[in-house]
Formats: structure tokens, sequence, C-alpha cells
């Protein structure tokens, strides 16, 4: 029985240790904003922060977040008020919605690690979440957009 | 809709013509609704069955939306429609997102119908409820009801104003409206509109971005058990020999597998694994053993339905003739040049992010399926069927669909779920596919053959044309009800032969229509976003840039040339939404070479395409014209989209950011078609079952876009999908610009650009 930090909480979930921790976070714990797309890790809807990083809930076991820190899409900002999710919102990315939980997750953690992306920082980082709606240019102009106000003074 | 399939349409909607508009306080609010049928002897007492929305005494308007939210954020357009006519304070408008009941009429979201067929229904009840108000606060301030407004949800006349909350909780609303009086109830002109055109966020975009927002997926009932159907070799023709689960019952969690029995016919040799948690049902469907009989279609490949479909249409008398114009043989027979040539097209996938998925459970008598669909109405009946109950003990609840582009059309998943809480006595099952399973019996776009022969007489005049395609028809599987006849009394699938009906006048024209009974064995043909206009488009508009280069003539010029609003062109024929017919198309195509500087010289293997189609019905035409600029890499063949630009005209545009939002996703999906998404059947199935196979278009491939609406004041027609039919041709058409190459078959693979430059060298 694995033990881990979910949105600043400890749990210790019941499923098996080789549980996709996709499942664990939506049937056992009842969080159901990351999402069920391809379950290989090539569409992106289940991406979660583990320690920070943008990673793929489907592939990853749920032993393998033992004493990790993992955050969902619920837990990206108290109030849902990220720069991302504000931006989001401002620029009307949603379509159908369903792999935006994922894509503001990594959208999260390129600006972590890329305060200012250029283009191509955005499609290298952005190009394993599939968006089926094809909202790609509001996606691209909303992460600029929260770039910008993020690190306003330097952009 | 071609007039070919009419279920309704602004010139009916609804049905609303046999109906009377009724208004009546009802408990602490009042109800807006049409009676009908059953509801006339109800309505004569002030309450209707039928209540398309409401105001409370805090005077909130809650506007039932009978359409389901599919990312074209469609409850925000169509609660904005009725509060433009009702003169509502739209910041106290909301609107649900209704569950299936007989009384809505037809329940179905596709086709980019809902904001056309929503239009003067919605807009009409709108004006009714806003003309009872009036009259009512009026007497209730004793002023005489002429001299009295509506604005923001606020009467005022005589100097005095009276809320609509406080109308709703101290007056006396009471008031019908006849069929004849609610049709001829003005819609305000449109300099007067303060909603429509105007810009709104979407009310379903915040939940999107915080986790909030609830799919089919995320729907939850107390002791319900998970479910992962293990499905059969084939679609059709499979059936259960077998069952061995003795490796399953090692997997903790993993309860049991049954075979489904279905009076509908619908899951054929369904097996149903059932787990206490979906990730023991997954693991134990892939250890489950079962042993089906199966039929011919076990056997069938892409190339096999690809010949079939080239046979049937080689033989003349096959098919539905759609249209079939005197004289076409003979002009043929007697033309100074002719051009023929064939388009194919390859299976193609929905792919919908959310893999389909439904919980079922029996309550209280009535059997309840949660999950996001498209079309309740069509699948109400096979429930029926299968369960062995009347429609009206079954209730699809909705919820928001993670993607739909057409496959939650064809809602045999709800079936799966229901049988499989039938076969545990109604207890609570959650059924979900796995990705491959949903792509394994995903409602493909059907492979297509095309053969388009065109005719010229003296100075390169177009003088006749001919279009025979042939695919799997999702309508002749799904919903022959909907099939209209051809001309020579054969029925056919209008959505899979839209677009060949083009609006070009090219002399004596001849459109036929086969359907591939090959296809429609093998598999569950599907609409697939822009359904027939997706592919038909694929093969007249290459082909009408071929007959330009074979006469020398520009592409461009060709066109407009022939889009001169003669004869059946002209829109008289086609319906309120079709007024100035192809004289509209013209325009588009006009605009478009002027914001492209169409005829510029560019750069070395660099090439600009054009377009233009008339989106999905001649009907609900949404004039649309693409050009696309392209490089091709001539050592690779490689093809890199560069800049899409499209000038649309779809009549009045409700929600400006949500019409270029469909716009850009739409104009993608017609590249992605065009160039990254295919797939074939070997044995019976599809070969792709995922990504990594299935290519869908990503972010890096994104082109510049630039959209233009034309400003119009006419009747707001579909937008969802109209893009995805221009894109594909308009970059065949750059391909053949940029390297000489002309590419006759989607998705165009870089190997196939590579061998056609060699055909051209």
């Amino acid at each position: 029985m694995a033990t881990f930090q979910l949105n600043g909480k400890a749990v210790t979930p019941k499923s098996p240790d080789d549980a996709p921790l996709l499942w664990v976070i939506r049937d056992e714990i009842g969080l159901k904003g990351t999402k069920f797309g391809c379950g290989v890790a090539q569409c992106g809807a289940c991406t979660v922060h583990i320690d920070g990083k943008a990673t793929r809930s489907c592939v990853t076991p749920l032993a393998a977040v033992a004493g990790k820190s993992v955050t969902t899409i619920e837990a990206l900002d108290p109030k849902g008020a990220h720069p991302l999710q504000a931006a989001w919102i401002e620029l009307q990315v949603p379509q159908c919605g369903y792999c935006q939980s994922g894509q503001i997750m990594q959208a999260a953690s390129l600006l972590k690690t890329t305060p200012n992306p250029t283009d191509a920082q955005i499609d290298a980082a952005m190009n394993g979440n599939l968006c089926r709606c094809m909202a790609y240019v509001r996606i691209k102009k909303a992460i600029k957009l929260a770039a910008s106000r993020m690190h306003g003074a330097s952009a | 809709m071609n007039r070919i399939v009419q279920p309704v349409g602004p010139a009916e909607p609804l049905g609303a013509s046999r109906r009377s508009f009724l208004i009546a306080a009802a408990g602490a609010g009042l109800m807006f609704s049409f009676a009908g049928g059953v509801g006339e002897a109800e309505a004569a007492t002030g309450f209707a069955p039928t209540i398309w929305y409401g105001i409370d005494a805090q005077g909130v308007v809650t506007v039932n939306v009978i359409r389901c939210e599919l990312g074209q954020h469609v409850g925000t357009a169509i609660a904005r429609i009725v509060a433009e006519e009702l003169e509502a304070d739209w910041s106290k408008v909301k609107f649900t997102h209704v569950d299936s009941d007989a009384k809505w009429g037809l329940m179905v979201t596709g086709g980019s119908w809902s904001v056309w067929q929503s239009f003067p229904l919605m807009s009409q009840a709108g004006a009714a409820g806003r003309i009872a108000l009036i009259d009512e606060g009026a007497r209730l301030m004793g002023v005489p009801a002429a001299s009295c407004s509506a604005r923001n949800s606020v009467v005022t006349g005589g100097g005095k104003s009276i809320s609509y909350g406080e109308i709703v909780a101290k007056g006396e609303l009471k008031r019908s409206f006849t069929a004849d009086e609610l049709g001829k109830l003005p819609i305000k002109p449109a300099a007067e509109r303060r909603l429509i055109g105007k810009g709104a966020p979407a009310r379903d975009i915040p939940a999107k971005t915080n986790g909030t927002a609830v799919y089919g997926l995320d729907a939850v009932v107390d002791g319900m058990v998970y479910a992962r159907p293990k499905l059969p070799p084939t679609r059709n023709d499979s059936s259960v020999v077998s069952i061995d689960d003795s490796a399953a019952k090692a997997v903790p969690g993993y309860l049991r597998s049954i075979a489904l029995e279905d009076a509908s016919a619908t899951v054929p040799g369904w097996v149903i694994i059932y787990a206490t948690s979906f990730v023991a049902a997954n693991r134990a469907a892939d250890l489950v053993k079962v042993t089906w009989k199966s039929g011919d279609s076990a056997k069938v490949s892409e190339a096999d339905i690809q010949a079939h479909a080239a046979a049937l249409i080689a033989d003349p008398k096959s098919g539905s003739m759609v249209l079939d114009d005197k004289g076409v043989d003979a002009a043929f027979a007697g033309a100074k040049k002719k051009l023929e040539a064939t388009y194919t097209t390859s299976t193609a996938l929905h792919f919908q992010m959310e893999p389909v998925n439904a919980l079922a459970f029996e309550k209280d008598g009535i059997f309840e399926i949660h999950t996001g669909n498209q079309w309740q109405s069509l699948v109400l009946p096979w429930l029926a069927k299968a369960l062995g109950r009347p429609e009206d003990k079954i209730v699809m609840r909705s919820y928001l669909l993670g993607g739909g582009f057409g496959r939650r059309l064809n809602g045999d998943y709800a079936v799966g779920a229901a049988l499989a809480s039938k076969a545990i006595g109604g207890k609570p099952v959650k059924l979900v596919f796995t990705r491959p399973d949903d792509v394994r019996f995903d409602s493909p776009r059907s492979a297509s053959v095309q053969v388009v022969k065109m005719a010229f007489g003296e100075g390169g005049k177009v003088i006749a044309m001919d279009h025979a395609a042939s695919a799997g028809w999702p309508t002749e599987v799904m919903a022959p009800f909907f099939m209209p006849k051809g001309v020579n009394g054969v029925p056919y699938d209008p959505f899979a032969i839209s677009g060949a009906n083009h609006w070009y006048s090219v002399g004596a024209q001849r459109v036929r229509a086969v359907s591939n009974d090959l296809a429609n064995k093998t598999f569950r043909p599907g609409w697939l976003r822009s359904v027939g206009p997706g592919w038909t488009n694929f093969a007249v508009e290459s082909f009408m840039d071929e007959a330009a280069h074979s006469v020398g003539k520009d592409p461009v010029a060709f066109r407009l040339g022939l889009l001169d609003a003669s004869g059946r062109n002209s829109g008289v024929a086609d319906g309120m939404s079709a007024v100035g017919g192809a004289k509209r198309q013209h325009a588009v195509v006009a605009q478009l070479a002027k914001a492209v500087n169409w005829g510029a010289k560019l750069p070395a293997n660099t090439g600009l395409g054009m377009a233009t189609t008339f989106g999905q019905e001649r009907d609900m035409p949404t004039w649309t014209a693409c050009a696309a600029r392209v490089h091709v890499d001539p050592a690779t063949g490689k093809v890199k989209v560069e800049k899409l630009t499209l000038v649309v005209d779809a009549g009045t545009i409700v929600s400006p950011d949500g019409a270029r939002a469909q716009v850009e996703g739409s104009a993608l999906w017609g590249m992605s078609l065009a160039l990254f998404e295919g797939t074939e059947f070997v044995d019976g199935q599809v070969k792709a079952t995922n990504l990594g196979a299935y290519t869908p278009l990503r972010m890096a491939d994104v082109p510049e876009i630039e959209i233009i609406f034309v400003e119009s004041t006419e009747v707001p027609v579909g937008l969802g999908e109209p893009a995805t039919t221009v894109v594909g041709p308009a970059i065949a058409n750059a391909i053949f610009a940029a390297s000489g190459a002309r590419v006759r078959d989607l998705p165009i693979r870089p190997k196939a650009v590579l061998a056609a430059m060699k055909v051209k060298a």
C-alpha cells in the first residue's frame, strides 16, 4: 500500500500497487477532473504533476508515487484561478473541454521550467497533448498570455 | 438537408406549426411552452407538457436546451437567441441540457443544425414571452400596454417600471398564441439586436478549466459495478460460442462474464466483463477467452471494400439517381473534350477524446442511462427493443460529451450498458470502453470511391457533368427512415452524397449515390464530422481544379464562371436559408481571391490552392471558400501547410467568438483528415487501434490561419462542419500548384505525392 500526498493531503489508497494512478485518483479517490483518453501515454488527457512535473497518470503505477506529491487539476490553484486557467477563460480556449485538464497541467509544468517559452518550445512541450477539437490556436495563445502575465516584468 | 431529408428546419421548426404556444403561471414561476397532441387537453387548463423556458419570481430565466454540449457552446447560443427577443437581462438567464423525454420532440445534435433549426423557434418563443410580460406588466402598473416596452427584464411605460420577476410574482399570466400568431411574431431587425452577434463568454467554459465539468465518464451512482466489453471479431455477424474465464478469476475484484442477449441486434456477440473496479474489469477482459462464430466479414480488407465500390460504380444501373438531367449521355457523346477522374478516401476514425461509455441501472421502474449522446431519439427505440420495455420507461440522462464528431449519434454503447445492467437484474453498471475497444467498434467514416466526369463543348464550355459516389451508408444502416428517394425511386443516404449536388452550373448533370453493401456488412458506417461533404468535395473541388487546368483556365476564374446562380442554382428552390444561391458562393470565392492575392508569384516548391463548398446541405448552405498555401519537399514528398485562409458566409453570426472557434477547429479537422488521418480494414477490423498508429494533427502541425466572416443578416446557418469540407481539396490543389503532383486519394501521404510527381515528370 502506497502512501502519497494528493493535492496536499496524505492518502493511502486500497488499490493494488500496480493499478494505474489515473484510475486510483478517479475511481477510488473520486477526483474526476483528470481524464482517460488513450491509456498509453499518447494523448495527455490524464496529465498530473508528480513532484511538480507533468506526468501521464494512465501509465504510472500507484507504487511509483509512494512518498511523492501528486497534484491534479483540482488543486493547481486553490481558486481555479491560475494564470493559465484565467487565460483559458479569457481566450475561450476549451471546446468539448475533455483534454483541457491535461493541457493546462502540461502547460503549467512548461511555464515552471520555461517562463517565457518560444513558439517552438510550446510546440515541443505540448505536442504530446492531443486536442481532438483542435483548439490548438487558442491553447498556444493562452499559454503566451499566461506567461506574459506571470513574468510580465521580463516579457 | 437538400430538401431530401427534412426532419426539422426553419420552415417548420420542431413541428411547432401544429402546436399552440402557451404562457401560464405555474407554481411559483412562469412557463412558456408548446402544447400539441395529447397535450391539448391539459393545455386548456393552463399547463403544457412541453416547456422551453421558464421565469421564476426572482426573474431568473431558465432555458431548456435539447442539444447536447460537445464543444460548440450551444447552450449559450440558444439561450441568447431566446433572451434577445424576450428582452431578458443576460445575467439572469441560465440554461440546462435536458434529459430525454418524448415532449422535446426530435433530440439530435449534429449536421451543424442546432442554431439554424433553433433560431426561428426560439426567437418567436422569446418574443411571445415578451409580449405576454408587457401586457401583464402594463395591467399591473395601470398603464396602456401600447405605451410600454421591455428591456433588460424590466417593463417600462407611463413613467413607471416593473421587473419580470415582479410580474411573475404578482401577475396572473395566462396567454396563448396559435401557431399562426406565433409564426407571424416579428423578429427584431438586425440593427436592434443587443445580444445576437455580440460577444459573450460561453457559460460552459469555466468548469472546463478546473476539473469540475462532468462528462459521461464521470457519472457515478452508489453501488455500481464496473464493466468492460469483450468485443467480437466482427461488428455485425459474430455470435458467442463459449466463454472461459478461468484465468480471469485470478484478478482481484473480477466478478463474472456474461454474453449479452440483444433483441435489438445492436450489440451482437458482445461479452460483458464485470468487476468491482475498472482496473479489474480491464485486466480480466484481457484474460477471458471467448470463442465466437463469425461470418464472412472476418475476411474483408480495405482493398476489398474499395474494389467493391469501384465495381458498383462501373454498373451504370446501380444506386440512386440524386440528379439525372435529360441530355447527360447525349452531351458526353457529342462533347469536344471529356475529362474523367477517380478519387478515393480511406477509412477514417472519430477518435473523440472520451472513449464511449455509459452507466445504466433500473430505478423505480425506469431504466436510466447516464451518458453523453448526440441522438437520443435514435437510440431510445433500440433501447426499448433491447430492454423489452416501452420508451417512456427509459430515460437518457444528459452529460457533457468529451467530443462527439458524430460518433455519439450512434448510441450502440448505451444499448450495451443497458443490457449489461439488465443481465444482472438492473443493478448499476458502468460500462467503459478502452481506447482500442472504442476504436475497433467505432462507426468510422467509410472508405469511398468516386468517379467524376465532365463534358466540354466549344471553347471549353462545360456542357455536362456526371458524379458517382460509393461508400458505406450510415443512414441506411442506422436510420433508414431518414433516406429520401432519388429520381429513379431508389432511396439514398443524403449524408453520403451531399456535396456532389453542388451549385455550379454545369449543363446537364447527373449525381448517383451507391451504397457499398460490403462496407455496411463489415462495419457500422458512421456519420463523421462534415459527413458526405467531407469527402464528396474532395472529388468535386479537386476535379474542378483539374477541369480548369484541362481547358487552360485559372481555377478561380473557372469556378466564378460556373457560379452564375442560374436555373436551379438561383437559390429560389432551396428555401429561406439559401437566399441568393450561388451568387453568395461566387462572392466568397471572389473575396478569398482578393484576400490571398491570388495569382501572385510564390517561392519555389510552394503553391496556393483553393476550394469552395456550400457546407453541408443545399437548403442550409454555409458558403465557404479556402485557400491553402503549402510547401512540398521535392525530395521526400512531405507537405507542410503554411497558411489556411477561409472566407465564410454563414448568414447571421449568433456568437462571433464561438463561430470563429468552430471554424478554427473544423478547418484543422479538414487538414488532419487530408494529411494525417486514415486507417484500413484488415480481416474485418480496423488496423489502427490507438495513437501511434492513428495520427491526428498535433499542435506543431498547425499553420497560420486567417478567417474572414462575411457580414450578413440572413438566416444563421451551421458552422460546426463546413470548414472541414473545404480544406482537404484546397490542400490537394495547392500540392498540385507547388509540385505538379495530382493526388486523388485521402489521406495524402508523402509517398503518394512523390509518386504523383513522377507521373507528372
